[in-house]
């Protein structure tokens, strides 16, 4: 890059002003990567949602629940190929603060239906011939220092009382964006210790599908199958059904897509005449590296170059400093279990960043460009 | 051979035939040029001397491919500049034109080195290439110790020394001094003189230089008046000799 000196040197012309510019891009980036984490966060569900799975939840609440009797009335629907089902315990580990998610699961139906999470054979044996046995995500064992073995403690708020479980099984999620941080126990043992009130009562269904194009079809004809029943159902695709959760907290899309806009067109504005300004400074460099046989073009690329390096550069540390914060996990204590950014997020906050440079220094590139030498020259 | 009345040889290097520049200031029209014809050979050194306004510099900016006239012709080393395109009249000026500036309008983010190498970027040279010509050309000028000081760490008659230097790396056709001592002490202007006549003397170097200084115009071989546009036949250095004795 013989033209290297050339580009880095005049970001050194005035270097406070330079390290501002570079300093909003890498505020605007941080920014937009934390957005970006959050956004994932909230569609974590959506996106690792199983294609052919549906959710059957109880039509009036999802805090209502079903009877378990369904289950085998859910198989003889045509185009059913499985079906499981969980109930949310609610509990509290040692403080409200140590939030994380903990469910009943039913033992036979629920690890084939979910076959992201590994578990290795021996401590799903393990798990299975300990009424008390649980199975936690990595890092949630992670986060609490868990080990195999570990008895631990969890006070019911649904369901009354102190219950003790055994960690028997960690899992793992097979891609980077599955969830990690939750907690199964058997659901016979909380059957068997909850008030009779529970029995034979379950929070909701996950169904396989046989074909996922076949998915509003059957989601259709489960919700027809329990109509004018007492426990009528609501179903969805796990997709739908983990889009609808997200929205319980608000439009986060829409959210993050008018701060991020704000922030990026305030960006923009700043750069723009950043931009300008070192433009007008250095007139008469520009105009002698014409006169010296350098073409307008070569000046419009060199301007545009400067920009698009202070975005760069500010975008890299922004971005940086984003992924350097999600490196020590969740820090909300089990509210964005997947804060996580993503490299597609980073792409996009480069190519974000690099546009916005290319638009702040493209009208001052021009100008440049289209400077007259012996004006300029004769303007000093 | 320098002649001022259009009837030079063809195989001058610089001629300039009929040469017209109109400005428009308003509803006003300067015309700062008229009819000019020019004829300069390889190695010549020629000053233009005239009062303020009276199209010296515009002379220079249009033999330099910087401006275009309103009539006529310039022709250097058999290219005919006048018509050739914005782009083709870069590349001409880049491989023919060593410019030398008032201000010495080095670039202040870059060293001395860096300076000079400028108008290399441009060319296929190799990075040790261009570091030799670099040094060569420092050398000339006598500051090839300084080629990592930047021009604030320099003084103004070094400072033009480096533009020197730059104007000639490249080996262009012919340098065009645009009052190279108009911003300098005697002292120091006097070296840059010294120099421009050793490039001339010792290199075979073509020089064109605009200035109000008459000791800096006795260094050429030829000193040309322009007097509202038009040039007037000047004097050789025998002329100047012969006047003083």
């Amino acid at each position: 890059m013989k033209y290297s000196a050339l580009l880095i040197s005049n970001l050194f012309r005035k270097k406070i002003r330079t390290v501002l510019t570079i300093g909003s891009f890498a505020v605007a980036l941080f920014l937009f990567g934390l957005l970006a984490v959050v956004h994932g966060a909230f569609n974590q569900g959506v996106e690792v949602a199983g294609a052919d799975r549906l959710v059957v939840i109880n039509k009036v609440s999802i805090i209502q629940p079903l009877p378990i009797s369904y289950k085998e009335r859910l198989l003889r629907i045509p185009g059913v190929k499985a079906v499981t089902h969980a109930n949310w315990f609610g509990g509290v580990y040692q403080d409200e603060r140590n939030f994380f998610a903990q469910m009943a699961v039913d033992d036979e139906t629920f690890r084939p239906m979910f076959p992201e999470f590994m578990i290795p054979n021996d401590q799903w044996q393990a798990y299975m011939s300990d009424r008390e046995g649980a199975i936690v995500g990595a890092d949630l064992a992670k986060r609490f220092k868990w080990k195999l073995g570990d008895r631990i403690p969890i006070k019911g708020t649904i369901f009354q009382g102190t219950w003790e479980f055994n960690i028997r099984a960690i899992y793992q999620g097979e891609r980077v964006q599955d969830d990690t941080t939750q907690f199964w126990f058997h659901y016979k043992y909380l059957e068997e210790r909850e008030n009779p009130y529970w029995k034979g009562l379950i929070g909701w269904y996950t169904v396989k599908v046989a074909n996922p194009d076949d998915s509003v079809r059957v989601a259709r004809q489960i919700d027809e199958t329990f109509s004018n029943s007492p426990w009528e159902t609501k179903t969805d695709t796990e997709k739908a059904f983990a889009a609808s959760f997200a929205k319980q907290a608000g439009n986060i899309g829409f959210l993050i897509t008018s701060i991020g806009a704000v922030v990026f067109f305030t960006l923009l504005l700043v750069t723009g005449n950043t931009m300008a300004i070192a433009v007008r400074e250095r007139v008469r460099d520009l105009a002698v590296l014409k006169a010296v046989g350098f073409s307008d073009l070569f000046v419009l690329v060199l301007v545009l170059a400067e920009s698009l390096l202070i975005a760069l550069i500010g975008g890299a540390l922004g971005l940086g400093f984003a992924k350097l914060l999600t490196l020590n996990g969740d820090p909300t204590h089990g509210m964005l279990p997947f804060f996580y950014l993503s490299p597609q997020a980073v792409v996009t906050g480069f190519a974000v960043a690099l546009g916005v440079g290319v638009v702040a220094g493209l009208l001052p590139a021009i100008t440049a460009m289209k400077l007259n030498v012996v004006d300029a020259l004769r303007r000093v | 051979m320098v002649r001022v009345d259009g009837g030079g040889s063809g195989s001058s290097l610089v001629q300039v035939r009929g040469l017209d520049k109109k400005y428009q200031r308003g509803s006003e029209e300067i015309h700062v040029l008229q009819g000019l014809n020019l004829d300069v050979d390889a190695g010549d050194f020629v000053a233009f001397m005239g009062p303020s306004g009276s199209g010296k510099t515009t002379l220079l900016n249009l033999m330099g491919g910087l401006d275009l006239p309103t009539a006529g012709t310039i022709r250097v080393a058999g290219d005919e500049i006048t018509h050739l395109s914005a782009r083709k009249l870069t590349e001409w000026r880049a491989r023919h034109v060593g410019f030398v500036f008032q201000m010495y309008n080095l670039i202040p983010v870059l060293t001395a080195f860096q300076n000079v190498e400028l108008p290399l970027l441009l060319t296929k040279l190799s990075k040790a290439e261009r570091r030799r010509h670099v040094e060569v050309a420092l050398e000339v000028v006598g500051l090839k110790d300084r080629m990592d000081h930047f021009p604030r760490q320099l003084s103004g008659g070094q400072e033009q020394r480096v533009g020197i230097a730059r104007a000639i790396v490249a080996d262009p056709t012919f340098l065009l001094c645009d009052e190279p001592t108009g911003d300098l002490d005697r002292k120091s202007a006097d070296e840059i003189m010294d120099l421009i006549d050793r490039l001339v003397r010792e290199h075979g170097k073509t020089v064109l230089l605009v200035t109000h200084d008459p000791v800096a115009a006795d260094r050429a071989h030829v000193v040309l008046h322009l007097d509202k546009g038009v040039l007037v036949e000047g004097q050789t250095e025998g002329d100047r000799a012969g006047a003083r004795s």
